[in-house]
C-alpha cells in the first residue's frame, strides 16, 4: 500500500482511501483529504517528522503518523 | 430576546450568523460592515471570542454574531464546537456564509453542509479582487440560481459589494422561502425519499423539514436520534434507516456514512464549480506563498530563521517593554505616596497605599510587556507563520507529548508566566493546550532570577555564578519537557491529537486588525486580572500585617527614640520588623508549616519566603532581607554573607528548587486559570507543582548533604 508518506517531493497523487479512525478521518475530509482528491507533497520537515502537502488550493501540515493512513495512487 | 434589550426601539431585528472557514477574511470583512455603520461591542467567552456588532441600516436593526472560523462540522477544536453549537441550538434568522472566491470549491464544503440545515443563507462571495486578479470569473447570479441562495460578491478590502450583500440579506429575511436545490446521488435522493415519504405517512410532527429529518438520520445526527427515538414512529423507521445507510455505504464503497455524505457534497460542489467558475488559463507558476515557503520551512534554513524571529522577538517584548515599566512603577510609588499623605487612620492607610495600590500596580507593572508581545503573536499569526513554526518544530516537541506551537509560549515564560499563559491560545487544542499551560512554570521567569542571583552569589564564585543560573535554567526547562511526557502518559493520557493543519497563504498583516485584538486582549487582562489580584493582594496584606502588636510597636518606639546613633536605629527597626512579621498570621502560618518543611532542610524563615513568594516572587529577596534581619534589601552584599552563614549549601539548593518548581504567583494563577477554563485546573496546579517540587527538592537536599 503507497502512502503519502512514501511519496518523493513535488510528487502529485490521487487519494485512494483514507485508513483512520471515524473522528480523524472526518477532520481529513473537512480539509478536502478524500477518496478523487488530488495531492501534491510539497516539503519534509527534518527527518520526515512533519509533511506538507497541497490539496484543492490548500496547503496542509501533517505529521507522519497521519501521513501514513493516506493511501495514495 | 437578548436584541430587543439592546435595541428598545421598534423596528425590525435581523440576527445574522456569520460563518466561514478560517482565513476567508471574515474579520476583515465584519470590520468593513461596522466601519461604516460604527458601534461594535465585545463579547467575550471563555477562551474562544464570538464578537457581536449592531448596526441600523434602513429600518433594520442587525445584529451580527462573528463566530470562529471552521472548516466543517466537526466538534474538534474550541472554534468549532463554538460556532457549530451556535448554529444548532441558538435563535437567529439568517446564516451569512462567508467563501474565498479564489478557492471556492473548499469552501464549499462548509456550505453544502449549512444548506442541510433549513435555515435562510446568503453567500457572500469574498475576496472577489483578489480572484479577478488570478484570472478567476465567478458567475454569482448562475450560482444563485444553482444553489436555490442568493450569493453576492464582496470584497472587504476594497469594501465592494457590502451595500449589496446587506440588501440581499433583508430581502432573504423577507422571502418566506428558504429551498436550496442541493441534490445528492440518485442512490442518496432515493433513499431520503423513502424516509421522508415514512415521515410523511406517520404525519410526523417536527419543526425542521422531512428531508432535512431525513438527511440528519442518515448523517447519523446524535440530536435528531434522540428526539426521534421515543417517538412511535421509530419501530417502523428503523428498518428503513438500516437499508438506506447499507444502500448508501454500499455506493460509496465505505463503511461510514459520514465519508459517503463527505463525498457527496464534494460532487456536488465540484458541479457548482464547474458550472459557475471560469478560470483564464494562465501559465501555472510558483505562487508567492510557495516561494516564501521554499525560504522559511526550508529543512536546513528553516529553525535557525524561526529562532532568529524569535530572539527579535524576545529582545522586543522584555527589553522595549522594560523601558516603560520603570515609569510605570516610579507612578505607582508616587501616587501610593500622594493618595497615603491624605489619608489619616494608618491603617486604612496601609490597606490602601501597600495593599491595594502596590498590588495593582504589580499588574499594570506587566502591561507593556504584554502588549509587546501580543503585536508579536498578532503578527505571527495574521502573516500565517505560525503554522510554519508548528510544521517546523512538532517533530521535536511531540516526542514530549508536546505540539509544535507549543515553543511560542513554552520560550515566553522565561521572560513571564502571564503573557506565557495568554500566548498558549495559539493552540488550539484543549489537551495540547492544558498540557502546555502545565508546563509553562517549569521555565523560569524573569521574577525569580534575583532570587537566583543571590543564592549563586552567596554559594559560588563570581566567575562560577553565571554557570551556575544557566545551569538552574536551563535544568527547569529539561525537567518541564519530562514532566510534560510523564503528564502525557499518565493525567493527558490517550490518543495522540492528530496533527492535521492548513498552512494559510501569507498575508500582510492589517494595522487596524492587530490594532483591535491587541487592544481587546489588553483591555481584558487589565479588568479580570486586576480584579482578582486586588483582591489577593489585600489577602497578602492582610496576612503579613495582623494581628498588631502594639506593645511591641510601642516598646521598640520608644527604644528607636533613645538612641542617636543611626545604624542602631535602623537595626532596631529591622528587629522590630522581624518580630512584628514572626508574630503575624504569615508567620505563625511559616511556624506551623516548619514541621512539614524540615525534611528539605528548610527552617521557618525560608518557608515564609517562599509563602510571600506565591504574592510575587520578587517578594522572596524582601522577606529574606527582613527575616534574616538586614533591612535593606536586595543587592545588599551583606544579605549575600548572611545567607552564606545561616543557611547550609544543601537547605539552599531545596530552596532553590522549590522556587524552580513551585506554583507561580498569584497574577499568573490567576491567569492560569482563566486560560485553563476552570478553577479545577488551579487546583491540579497546585498538587500537581506541590508535589514534583517538595519531591525533587527533597532528592535535591539529600544529594546536596552528600557534598
Amino acid at each position: 500500500m503507497k502512502t503519502i508518506y512514501d511519496c518523493q517531493k513535488n510528487e502529485k497523487v490521487e487519494v485512494v482511501k483514507l485508513h483512520a479512525p471515524s473522528d480523524l478521518k472526518q477532520r481529513f475530509i473537512s480539509f478536502g483529504i478524500l477518496k478523487g482528491a488530488t495531492v501534491e507533497v510539497l516539503e519534509f520537515a527534518p527527518s520526515k517528522a512533519t509533511i506538507e502537502i497541497r490539496v484543492a488550493k490548500m496547503t496542509i501540515a501533517l505529521r507522519s503518523v497521519e501521513a501514513k493512513m493516506i493511501e495514495v495512487k | 430576546m437578548e436584541n430587543e434589550k439592546v435595541c428598545p426601539i421598534i423596528a425590525k431585528h435581523i440576527k445574522v450568523a456569520l460563518v466561514g472557514q478560517p482565513n476567508v477574511g471574515k474579520s476583515m470583512l465584519i470590520n468593513s460592515v461596522a466601519n461604516s455603520h460604527l458601534h461594535v461591542g465585545n463579547f467575550s467567552g471563555v477562551t474562544v471570542d464570538k464578537t457581536e456588532i449592531l448596526f441600523d441600516y434602513k429600518e433594520y436593526h442587525f445584529t451580527v454574531v462573528d463566530l470562529p472560523g471552521t472548516y466543517a462540522f466537526t466538534n474538534y477544536t474550541i472554534e468549532e464546537r463554538v460556532t457549530h453549537e451556535y448554529l444548532c441550538a441558538e435563535d437567529y434568522d439568517i446564516i451569512v456564509n462567508v467563501v474565498d472566491s479564489t478557492n471556492l470549491e473548499k469552501n464549499l464544503q462548509l456550505t453544502s453542509e449549512l444548506l442541510t440545515m433549513s435555515k435562510k443563507v446568503v453567500i457572500a462571495l469574498n475576496m472577489s479582487d483578489e480572484a479577478q486578479k488570478e484570472g478567476i470569473e465567478i458567475d454569482a447570479e448562475y450560482m444563485s440560481e444553482l444553489i436555490g441562495v442568493p450569493c453576492v460578491k464582496v470584497s472587504a478590502a476594497t469594501k465592494m459589494g457590502i451595500e449589496e450583500l446587506i440588501e440581499s440579506v433583508i430581502k432573504k429575511y423577507e422571502s418566506s422561502k428558504n429551498i436550496s436545490k442541493l441534490v445528492f446521488s440518485e442512490a442518496v435522493e432515493e433513499e431520503i425519499q423513502k424516509i421522508v415519504s415514512c415521515l410523511e405517512k406517520h404525519k410526523y410532527k417536527a419543526q425542521n423539514d422531512y428531508r432535512n429529518i431525513a438527511i440528519n438520520l442518515l448523517k447519523n445526527n446524535k440530536k435528531t436520534y434522540t428526539r426521534i427515538h421515543d417517538d412511535p414512529i421509530w419501530t417502523e423507521l428503523q428498518p428503513v434507516l438500516l437499508e438506506a445507510s447499507k444502500h448508501i455505504e454500499l455506493h460509496h464503497d465505505s463503511d461510514d456514512i459520514k465519508e459517503a455524505f463527505a463525498e457527496e457534497f464534494a460532487a456536488f460542489n465540484r458541479g457548482i464549480v464547474a458550472e459557475v467558475v471560469k478560470k483564464k488559463e494562465i501559465q501555472e507558476q510558483k505562487s508567492l506563498t510557495q516561494k516564501i515557503d521554499s525560504i522559511l520551512i526550508h529543512r536546513v534554513f528553516g529553525i535557525p530563521i524561526f529562532l532568529f524571529f524569535m530572539w527579535t522577538l524576545f529582545q522586543l517584548t522584555f527589553k522595549f517593554g522594560e523601558l516603560p515599566m520603570s515609569y510605570i512603577d516610579a507612578f505607582f510609588g508616587w501616587f501610593g505616596e500622594i493618595v497615603g499623605a491624605t489619608i489619616q487612620n494608618d491603617e486604612i492607610r496601609s490597606l490602601i497605599v501597600d495593599g491595594i495600590i502596590s498590588g495593582v500596580g504589580a499588574v499594570v507593572l506587566f502591561v507593556p510587556n504584554i502588549i509587546m508581545l501580543f503585536i508579536g503573536i498578532a503578527l505571527l499569526e495574521s502573516t500565517g507563520y505560525m503554522s510554519r513554526v508548528a510544521f517546523l518544530l512538532d517533530g521535536f516537541f511531540h516526542k514530549f507529548g508536546l505540539h509544535g506551537q507549543s515553543f511560542i509560549p513554552l520560550v515566553t515564560g522565561f521572560g513571564c508566566s502571564i503573557p506565557a499563559y495568554m500566548s498558549a491560545r495559539i493552540l488550539k487544542n484543549d489537551r495540547d493546550r492544558l498540557l502546555t499551560l502545565f508546563i509553562i512554570g517549569f521555565m523560569s521567569c524573569g521574577a525569580r532570577l534575583p532570587v537566583y542571583v543571590l543564592f549563586a552569589g552567596a554559594f559560588f564564585s563570581p566567575e562560577m555564578a553565571g554557570n551556575v543560573l544557566f545551569a538552574i535554567y536551563l535544568s527547569g526547562a529539561l525537567l518541564g519537557l519530562v514532566f510534560a511526557k510523564v503528564l502525557k502518559l499518565t493525567a493527558f493520557k490517550g490518543v495522540d491529537e492528530p496533527f492535521v493543519m492548513e498552512m494559510p497563504k501569507y498575508r500582510l498583516p492589517s494595522f487596524k486588525l492587530i490594532w483591535h485584538t491587541v487592544l481587546t486582549k489588553t483591555m481584558m487582562y487589565l479588568k479580570k486580572a486586576g480584579t482578582f489580584i486586588a483582591g489577593a493582594a489585600i489577602l497578602v496584606w492582610f496576612l503579613s500585617n495582623y494581628p498588631k502588636n502594639y506593645e511591641l510597636e510601642q516598646n521598640y518606639a520608644i527604644q528607636i527614640e533613645q538612641t542617636t546613633d543611626a545604624t542602631q536605629k535602623s537595626q532596631l527597626q529591622n528587629k522590630l520588623e522581624f518580630e512584628l512579621l514572626e508574630n503575624s498570621y504569615l508567620g505563625k502560618i511559616g511556624k506551623f508549616s516548619e514541621p512539614l518543611f524540615t525534611p528539605l532542610g528548610l527552617d521557618w524563615k525560608m518557608s515564609v519566603a517562599l509563602q510571600t513568594g506565591l504574592a510575587a516572587k520578587e517578594v522572596i529577596v524582601s522577606t529574606l532581607g527582613v527575616l534574616y534581619s538586614l533591612g535593606n534589601t536586595s543587592e545588599d552584599d551583606s544579605l549575600i554573607g548572611a545567607i552564606r552563614e545561616q543557611i547550609p549549601f544543601a537547605s539552599a539548593v531545596a530552596f532553590i528548587v522549590v522556587i524552580m518548581i513551585y506554583l507561580p504567583c498569584m497574577a499568573a494563577s490567576v491567569v492560569f486559570t482563566r486560560e485553563a477554563g476552570h478553577i479545577k485546573y488551579f487546583f491540579y496546579l497546585l498538587a500537581f507543582t506541590s508535589v514534583v517540587a517538595y519531591v525533587m527538592a527533597f532528592i535535591a537536599y539529600h544529594i546536596a548533604l552528600l557534598f
